[in-house]
């Protein structure tokens, strides 16, 4: 058996891998241990109660974050499943289905939308969506969860798509060919090679575009509505835990509303682990 | 013991301020050997006379930066407070006990209504105080009781931090209950454009951002215009003002001064407010 003996640059580039992954697993933790601490006078006591409740009314000492919390998966969660599935669409059209030429475009634009900042989709969709939902729906401003969920799905779909499209490509052609010299059609070399292989790259993408709908705030913020009453209509307004944070961070520094927006920040911590480990528990592969 | 001295510090504080700048003849030529950076933020109500006293002043002597941020008054006052800006701006008077926790010194530089606004489509042109609490307290809910379109009213209101809200709250609904279905904007340019495009929208705004695209309502007879807020008849109104940290010092300094030059309050009452010294 030959034992390689380790050269300096091995050993320095794996131990400053090694060391940026140290530190970043202990920066989250040091963000989430330092939010506990900043929320500690709203966690104990009488507040922790009232923390859990559905009224927001600061003014009279009541700091119920619940609607938020609700509002925050009443917008992500239908923007992250509205956008999946045209992604997943959008990139093996792009990869494999289209005519060749325009292969290329589709990819270009996906990339270009990227680009575009997330004011700029807000911006238009106030003068365009809002009042077009707000008369196709006959009540209500039209600052609505659907008015964000179909923004913020537009919002993070270009980042699943590119996700995904390099997932495509990586299947390697020989196995591609083998699929069309025993005639398969694009549509079933799709189904039955590109997607259990890129099943893990599929998971990532929903994940990371899951994340992007639970952490944004421009959209709901400005489209949402911000009523701190608990969603209970498409067509009417809901409070994002982002968008509260926002809404709040300008508060008095000394006040038990402020210190609540550290509150809000641990729960969208737990929301996003919860919902990772979630999606991970549903989509892990059969013990074969 | 110590509660007293708070206020007395208060008090203090009260009693110097606000300090009156002297008009100068030519207040742009003190800029000219200035330079470096001002960084103002907070109430947005402020936001076009600051831009454009702003774009003066560096057209002047282009050695000079000047950044103008919203944030609302709340955000302006903690901003300066914690020296993260020159110039903190808010649409209320700072609370006595912001102003000794920061040290703050006050410039009221302008009178300023606060409209309640519809869109222009909307028929109701007037309210009386008790409508105005019912509308937002969420016991009147319809357009059609007050002769509008059988519609439900939609509510706006600002953030916690909007020194518009507070006055609002205290002036014009006698610090009675905004219902939880309002919807929040953060600034009085958002206010204005969620008003100008929904025609079902109550909301309330600096009566200096009033203009076509929104509708001020009469409030128990009386309009909200310049005229009515500078004689006292239109009492939701309150001052805006711009606070240092201290004395303001070097291009602070110059840049209030300028605020407070006939030039100045020219511009101030260009853009819809009552200038005033002091």
């Amino acid at each position: 058996m030959i034992k390689a003996r380790r050269r300096p640059h091995e050993w320095i580039g794996e131990g400053a891998a090694a060391t940026a992954a140290l530190i970043t697993f202990a920066l989250t933790l040091a963000i989430f241990g330092f939010m506990g601490w900043l929320a500690m006078p709203l966690l104990q006591g009488e507040t922790l109660t009232t923390l859990f409740t559905s009224v927001w009314r600061p003014d009279r000492g009541q700091f119920g974050i619940l609607p938020m919390a609700w509002g925050t998966l009443a917008v992500a969660l239908p923007a992250t499943l509205l956008a999946f599935p045209l992604s997943l669409g959008f990139a093996c059209f792009a990869t494999h289905l289209a005519p060749r030429r325009l292969r290329k475009t589709l990819k270009g634009l996906a990339g270009l939308m990227t680009g575009i900042p997330t004011v700029v989709y807000g911006f238009s969709a106030v003068f365009l969506l809002v009042p077009l939902i707000r008369e196709m729906a006959g009540r209500g401003s039209g600052f609505s969860i659907i008015a964000a969920v179909l923004v913020l799905a537009l919002l993070i779909s270009p980042t699943m798509i590119l996700i995904l499209i390099s997932a495509f490509e990586a299947v390697p052609q020989p196995w591609q060919r083998c699929f069309d010299s025993m005639g398969a059609t694009p549509e079933e070399t799709v189904w039955h090679l590109l997607f259990p292989l890129a099943t893990r790259s599929m998971v990532g993408a929903l994940l990371l575009g899951l994340g992007r709908a639970i952490g944004d705030t421009l959209i709901a913020l400005m489209l949402a509505g911000n009523a701190v009453l608990a969603p209970t209509d498409p067509f009417g307004p809901a409070r994002t835990l982002t968008s509260h944070i926002g809404l709040v961070m300008a508060a008095d520094v000394e006040s038990l509303e402020f210190r609540s927006v550290f509150a809000c920040g641990l729960l969208l911590y737990l929301l996003i682990f919860v919902l990772t480990l979630l999606v991970r528990y549903l989509t892990r592969r059969p013990a074969a | 013991m110590k509660r007293g001295h708070l206020i007395l510090t208060a008090l203090i504080f009260w009693a110097i301020t606000p300090i009156l700048p002297g008009a100068q003849a030519d207040p742009w030529s003190t800029f000219k050997p200035l330079k470096g950076e001002l960084v103002i933020s907070g109430g947005t109500a402020h936001i076009p006379v600051m831009k454009a006293l702003a774009t003066k002043i560096m057209k002047v002597s282009p050695g000079i930066r000047i950044s103008i941020a919203g944030g609302g008054s709340g955000l302006g006052i903690k901003q300066v407070g914690e020296g993260i800006v020159t110039i903190g701006n808010s649409g209320r008077a700072p609370k006595p006990e912001e102003i000794s926790r920061y040290g703050l010194v006050l410039h009221r530089w302008a009178v300023d209504g606060v409209a309640v606004a519809v869109h222009p489509e909307n028929p109701v042109r007037a309210l009386s105080f008790a409508q105005l609490r019912a509308i937002y307290s969420g016991s009147l809910t319809n357009w059609k009781a007050l002769g509008g379109p059988d519609r439900t009213i939609n509510l706006y209101t600002r953030d916690a931090s909007s020194g518009t809200r507070s006055v609002f709250w205290k002036k014009a609904l006698g610090k009675g209950e905004i219902h939880a279905s309002a919807l929040f904007v953060k600034s009085n340019g958002a206010m204005k454009s969620a008003l100008a495009g929904d025609p079902y929208g109550i909301g309330y705004l600096s009566v200096g951002h009033l203009d076509p695209s929104v509708t001020g309502l009469a409030i128990e007879g009386v309009t909200p215009t310049l005229a009515n807020v500078k004689s006292g008849k239109y009492t939701i109104a309150r001052g805006l003002y711009s606070n240092t940290k201290g004395d303001a010092t070097g291009l602070a300094a110059a840049f209030l001064d300028a605020l407070y030059s006939p030039t100045g309050q020219e511009l101030i009452a260009a853009k819809g407010f009552i200038p005033v010294k002091g």
